[in-house]
Order: C-alpha cells, then sequence, then structure tokens
C-alpha cells in the first residue's frame, strides 16, 4: 500500500483492469510483495489468526442467526433447537460460542505481543488505538452475544452491566436512571431489550470488519515491527510477504485450530457457565454473577473498587489507558528484549492480568476483595508507573545493528544502520 | 532488582497461599463428590446404549411422575447415539404414556369435551416427553410450591461447584482441560440421588423440605426418588440404588447432549487433520525459510 508498486499484469486483459480498477495491484502490493522484517517470530502470526477468527465467527454467525430467534419466549429453545435438530447445528453452535473464547486468546496474545516489543510507539501510535477500538468493539459484541442464548447468565450478565450505567446517577441524579432505561428500552431487561441486542451483535462484528481494514492499512503504511524494535532499513533486512510471512501464518493458523478444535469437539461447554442452560428467569437471582472468563480481569476491578461509580470508571480506564500506552512509555527503545527492568515489568503485569481474570470469578469476599485491590493497583502501576520511569533508569543492553544482523550474526548486514548505537542510554525524548 | 522481584513474588505467593488456606480451614464443611467413570466421558467416549435404556427406565418408574423431558422427543429415543429402542416400541410406549399433548381442535372445533375437560390426543414420535403438569401452577399447587424441574437438560444446567485454594483450582482446571471432563452434571445428578440422609441435630429443616448433603443449603424438596430397600430391579433381576443412580444420571447426560457421540467421533478425524496438516505446513514453511535463515 506504501511505497513505489512492483506489480506488473501479465495479461491484457489483466492490464485493461488494472487501468480501470486496480484491485489486483492493491493485493498484490499489500498482501504478496509487502515486505515484512525477517526475523519475525511466531507472535506475529496472530494478525492473520484474528483476521481467521472474525471471518469465522461472522460466517457461523449469519448460520446461527437463520434459526435463532430473539423473542424472550423462543430464543433459549431455540438455541436447543439449533444444537439437537438443525443439520450440523451441534458444531456451528459450539464453533461461535468457542470461538468468542479463542477470538479472545488470540487478541491478547496479540495485545500483549504489542505490549513486549513496543509495537506501540512512534509511528505506530493510530496503528495500536484502532486496535484498542478493535478490543472494545469486540467486548461489546461478545458481551451483546453472550445475552442471546437468554439462559440465566445471559439474563443476569445483561442487567449487571448495563444497570452500571445507573452509577452516572452519583454525577447528575436521574441521569443513570434513564440511560438505563433507553437502553433497556423499558424498565427492565426484557423482550425489547433481546430484540436490540441481537440486532447490534449482528452489525457490530461488520464495524469491527471496518476498522480492521483501517487497522491493516495503517501497518502496511508504517510497517510491521519486529522482535528487535529495529527499522528495515536495508533490503536483507525484510522478505516479501508472499511466500515467507504467508507460509508461516498459515501454519502457526492450523496450530491455533488444534486447540480450537479440542474444545468444540471435546469440551464445547467448559468455557461457558452450567448456569446459563437454565432459562432467564426474572425472579431467581443466581449465587454467583460471573461473566465469561474474557472479562474476569475486568470485572475483577470494577469490583474492587468501593464506590460503584468509581469502579466504573476504573474499568473504562483500564482499558482506555491502553490507548495512551505511546505516550506514558518514555523509553525510546521498543523491544523489551533489550529492556533488562521494564521486561520484568511486563512478565508482573501478566501476571497481574492472570491474577485478576482469577480473582473475577471468585465471589466478592475477602480475602478476595483485597488481594483484587493490590492487583488493580498494579495493573495501573504498569501503566502509570512503570512505563514513564523505568526509560529513566534503565540501561538498554547491547542491540544488533540491523535486523540482517540480528537473524545471521555480527558482520553479515553489511553497512548495517541500525536504528541506534549499541548501549546508548535511553531516555525520556527531548521535548 | 531481579533479586527484588524474587522476593516480592516470594512474598505475594507465600501471603496468597496462607490467606486462601485460612479460608478453607474456615468455610462450611464442603461435600466431596464422588466422580464416576463414565462411559461417555474423555476423548474416546460414547453413550453406553445398554445404560442408557436402564436409565430410561429408572426415568419411567421414578423420575416421570413429577418431571417433564420436553426437549426429548420420543423419536429421540429411537435415533442413533442413544438408547436405540425398536420404533414399535417407543410408538406403544408413547401412546400408553401417562400425560398426553393437548388435542387440536376437533370436528366440532373443540379443545374440550362435554364437562370443559381439555381434550388430549394419542402422542407420536415427533412429541415430546411431557411431565405430569400442564403449566407451572399447576406444578407447585401439586407439589408444596416446588415446581419439579424438566429434565431434558439438567445435566449440563447442573455442575459439581468445588472452590479450593487457587494453588489447588488452578491445577484441577488444568487437569480437567488435559482429559476432556466434562461430566460435573452427571456426576453432580448422581451424588445428589444417594446423599440423602437425616439432618444433623442442630440442623432446622422447613416444613416438606427434605435433608441432602450435595445440594447447595442441604434443603432440598424433592423426596428421596430412590429407595435403598426397593431399588428398580432392572430385566436381569439386578440393580441397586447405585446401579439407578448412575444409570440415570448416564440417562439424563445424554437427554442434555445427544449428539455427543457424533461430536467425538468426528473430532477424532477433525484432530488428525488438522496435525496431519499442520506438519505438511511445518515441512513447507521450512523449505521456503531455508534460504533466509
Amino acid at each position: 500500500m506504501s511505497g513505489p508498486s512492483s506489480y506488473v499484469p501479465k495479461s491484457n486483459l489483466a492490464k485493461w483492469f488494472d487501468e480501470r480498477l486496480p484491485v489486483a495491484r492493491l493485493v498484490h502490493d499489500s498482501f504478496i510483495a509487502f515486505p515484512t522484517p525477517r526475523n519475525l517470530n511466531y507472535m506475529w502470526t496472530f494478525g492473520g489468526i484474528l483476521t481467521f477468527c472474525l471471518v469465522a465467527q461472522i460466517v457461523t454467525g449469519v448460520i446461527l442467526a437463520m434459526h435463532y430467534t430473539a423473542s424472550v419466549d423462543t430464543a433459549f429453545n431455540s438455541v436447543q433447537h439449533i444444537r439437537r435438530d438443525v443439520n450440523y447445528g451441534w458444531l456451528i453452535q459450539p464453533m461461535h460460542a468457542v470461538g468468542a473464547s479463542m477470538f479472545f486468546v488470540a487478541v491478547y496474545l496479540h495485545i500483549f505481543r504489542g505490549l513486549y516489543y513496543g509495537s506501540y510507539k512512534a509511528p505506530r501510535e493510530i496503528l495500536w488505538i484502532l486496535g484498542v477500538f478493535i478490543l472494545l468493539a469486540m467486548m461489546a459484541t461478545a458481551f451483546l452475544g453472550y445475552t442471546l442464548p437468554w439462559g440465566q447468565m445471559s439474563f443476569w450478565g445483561a442487567t449487571v452491566i448495563t444497570n452500571l450505567f445507573s452509577s452516572l446517577d452519583g454525577i447528575i441524579p436521574g441521569m443513570g436512571t434513564a440511560i438505563v432505561t433507553w437502553l433497556w428500552g423499558g424498565f427492565s431487561v426484557g423482550n425489547a431489550t433481546l430484540n436490540r441486542f441481537f440486532s447490534l451483535h449482528y452489525l457490530l462484528p461488520f464495524v469491527i470488519f471496518g476498522i480492521v481494514i483501517l487497522h491493516v492499512w495503517a501497518l502496511h503504511v508504517v510497517g510491521q515491527n519486529n522482535p528487535t524494535g529495529l527499522d528495515i532499513k536495508q533490503p536483507s533486512d525484510a522478505v516479501p510477504m508472499h511466500p515467507y510471512a504467508i507460509t508461516k501464518d498459515v501454519f502457526a493458523l492450523f496450530v491455533f485450530l488444534i486447540p480450537f478444535a479440542y474444545f468444540v469437539f471435546f469440551l464445547p461447554d467448559y468455557l461457558g457457565h452450567a448456569d446459563n442452560y437454565n432459562e432467564a428467569n426474572p425472579l431467581v437471582t443466581p449465587p454467583h454473577i460471573v461473566p465469561e472468563w474474557y472479562f474476569l480481569p475486568f470485572y475483577a476491578i470494577l469490583r474492587a473498587i468501593p464506590d460503584k461509580l468509581g469502579g466504573v470508571i476504573a474499568m473504562f480506564a483500564s482499558i482506555a489507558i491502553l490507548a495512551f500506552a505511546p505516550w506514558l512509555d518514555w523509553s525510546r527503545v521498543r523491544s523489551c528484549k533489550y529492556r533488562p527492568i521494564f521486561k520484568w515489568c511486563f512478565w508482573a503485569f501478566v501476571a497481574t492480568c492472570l491474577a485478576l481474570g482469577y480473582l473475577g470469578a471468585l465471589p466478592a469476599e475477602e480475602p478476595y476483595v483485597t488481594w483484587a485491590r493490590v492487583f488493580t493497583f498494579l495493573y495501573f502501576a504498569f501503566f502509570l508507573i512503570a512505563m514513564p520511569l523505568v526509560g529513566l533508569i534503565e540501561t538498554p543492553s547491547q542491540m544488533p545493528r540491523s535486523i540482517t544482523e540480528s537473524v545471521l550474526g555480527a558482520g553479515a548486514g553489511s553497512g548495517g544502520g541500525g536504528q541506534m548505537p549499541a548501549g546508548a542510554a535511553a531516555g525520556p525524548e527531548k521535548r | 532488582m531481579t533479586r527484588f522481584f524474587k522476593f516480592a513474588a516470594v512474598a505475594i505467593l507465600t501471603v496468597g497461599a496462607a490467606s486462601s488456606t485460612a479460608l478453607a480451614a474456615g468455610g462450611n464443611s464442603h461435600f466431596e463428590y464422588q466422580k464416576q467413570k463414565w462411559t461417555f466421558g474423555g476423548f474416546f467416549g460414547q453413550y453406553d446404549k445398554a445404560q442408557l435404556q436402564r436409565g430410561f427406565q429408572v426415568y419411567k418408574e421414578s423420575c416421570s411422575a413429577c418431571h417433564g423431558m420436553e426437549r426429548i422427543k420420543w423419536r429421540n429415543l429411537v435415533e442413533k447415539g442413544g438408547p436405540e429402542f425398536p420404533e414399535e416400541a417407543v410408538k406403544a410406549l408413547a401412546v400408553e404414556w401417562p400425560n398426553q399433548p393437548l388435542a387440536e381442535p376437533n370436528d366440532e372445533g373443540r379443545t374440550t369435551d362435554n364437562k370443559g375437560n381439555l381434550l388430549t390426543r394419542k402422542a407420536m414420535l415427533a412429541d415430546p416427553i411431557l411431565g405430569p403438569y400442564r403449566n407451572e401452577k399447576e406444578a407447585r399447587a401439586a407439589q408444596n410450591g416446588a415446581r419439579p424441574p424438566d429434565l431434558s437438560l439438567i445435566a449440563k444446567a447442573r455442575d459439581i461447584h468445588e472452590t479450593p485454594a487457587w494453588y489447588v483450582h488452578v491445577p484441577k482446571m488444568a487437569k480437567e482441560i488435559a482429559i476432556g471432563y466434562q461430566e460435573g452434571g452427571a456426576d453432580y445428578v448422581y451424588n445428589l440421588l444417594l446423599a440423602y440422609t437425616d439432618p444433623p441435630a442442630n440442623f432446622k429443616l422447613s416444613d416438606g423440605m427434605n435433608y441432602n448433603k450435595a445440594y447447595p443449603g442441604n434443603q432440598i424438596a424433592m423426596v428421596p426418588p430412590l429407595n435403598k430397600d426397593s431399588p428398580i430391579k432392572y430385566q436381569d433381576g439386578k440393580g441397586s440404588i447405585e446401579d439407578n443412580a448412575r444409570d440415570v444420571s448416564a440417562f439424563l447426560a445424554w437427554a442434555a447432549d445427544p449428539k455427543l457421540n457424533e461430536r467425538k467421533a468426528m473430532g477424532w478425524s477433525v484432530m488428525l487433520y488438522l496435525l496431519i496438516t499442520c506438519v505438511l505446513l511445518y515441512l513447507g514453511k521450512k523449505r521456503v525459510w531455508a534460504s533466509a535463515h
């Protein structure tokens, strides 16, 4: 997409077409000749895997929508009808439900990779922020979708999460309640809520698709980051996307499909909750209302704050803060490979997310609440303390001069021209 | 720096372990679920046709007095992957079943007889297995205010709930994923059916309730459905209360997941396909990259 095009039409028809609508040129430049750093590791295969996940969710979802009925009287039974009586419904429904979980597995690994290798730093800020928007849209879609089977967890999850907005009553009395009523389309979660959730659940994936196009576009303008964090400086630093990156991505995708298929065929309900096989009942509150596993860290943050409005703000802030990472991190070194202190902060952050996820599944009682507060503090400390400060005190370790050198060893990439002299002290950028 | 992080990690782990142990010790006495070996558990698991047939017998002779199974149609009892009863036998049973579906309007356009009673018609293979109550109010009126739940999804809607300390829980989750354990519902039903006892001396049982060690809160409205002294005897004349509980739990697991046989069988073909394709793709990738490393 960026740089001079290397596309050469191979026939008169292709030439005729290219002069009128250069789709083939776009594909050639973006996905065939596109230069990819030659040192990418397997953590760079999640872009392709996530694209697959999105398409798979849309395809299975469109089929499910042909048999699903969004009505409080029939929704629960229509899902059972799909699993019992629709041809291969027993396969397609778990593919969609497990697929949502696998989508989040992939997106979280993708985000952790970006954090570890500094993929959010200049010039990739817009690319990164688009990614945060995709994450937000994915969360909204997953939340809406989980309501549709109309089980107990669907109903009470929808009730709890939409009710979060009532905390806005603390700012302007009545405003929160009005917003909740507006979201519900009534005075409780009911038929109107289910119908609009279904409508929006069908709409949002296409919004995600649109942001993904921008995300890929931005990526192809600035180019991919890589494990060294160095820029592509010479032809030998890169290989064309086809066949190099493509063969690697396809292999990684099939490896990813193994756990995917494992859950679909052998543990289709493991990632869900037994209570969601009880039809929604507004008169019976489940003993523990727990969201799906991929929301648990944020749920733990929500419950860690003693004040309702404060909890809601903290929960949304925990995602929004990602968007500010490019400006919170003052170190000029991208990759944690060369950041001896920040590397530890990163792994502490991973452990924090896992701990919050575990705590989010437990009842809100001691000692879990105290632990949730400790880890909530550590979560934000990663962004607000570690990111700005570590760059000041840290001495980066020796870096290779070029991507080529990092692959082939010193002396290989002649006249390397690395981004930074080896061992240079990192510091906040001079402003 | 590294040493500090190590210290911090050890400190967090120690305090965390200590506090969750304290909680486990101070918590209420937990029921120890006896997990069963199910033929449909694990990767090669498939339903045992004979067991499902015995389980249906237990359902018919005990559970069906109060519980329906409306997501199971009579035809499902004939279909592959289930009890696979002969079609003629199921047709005959459906007609004799005490709870028959409501009739369509008759020739005179009526759905009631001269006394205003609702007319019924004979059940066919496509009809659901009905319980004795037409609606929730009727059920609650007859059952001391409790509603016997429909049983066609009960094995998925229940699970054995244990909350051990995290350092036990996390490896336990990993083990469950590794062995493909998804029979918590069947294990719960099995344990529940056998966990009726006399209440402890200081336990105050509400009116019309029964004491059950496996039930959350230990008070359950359901009367003990199986009798130790007169268990349901199978065709071969055998059968203990444990057999009854195990067989009916397996039957209910099938009712909740009737496509399990097909799913697990196809799962193996898919896994095999993916593994072989992965090897081929890896070899191809290696060849492409041979010159670039």
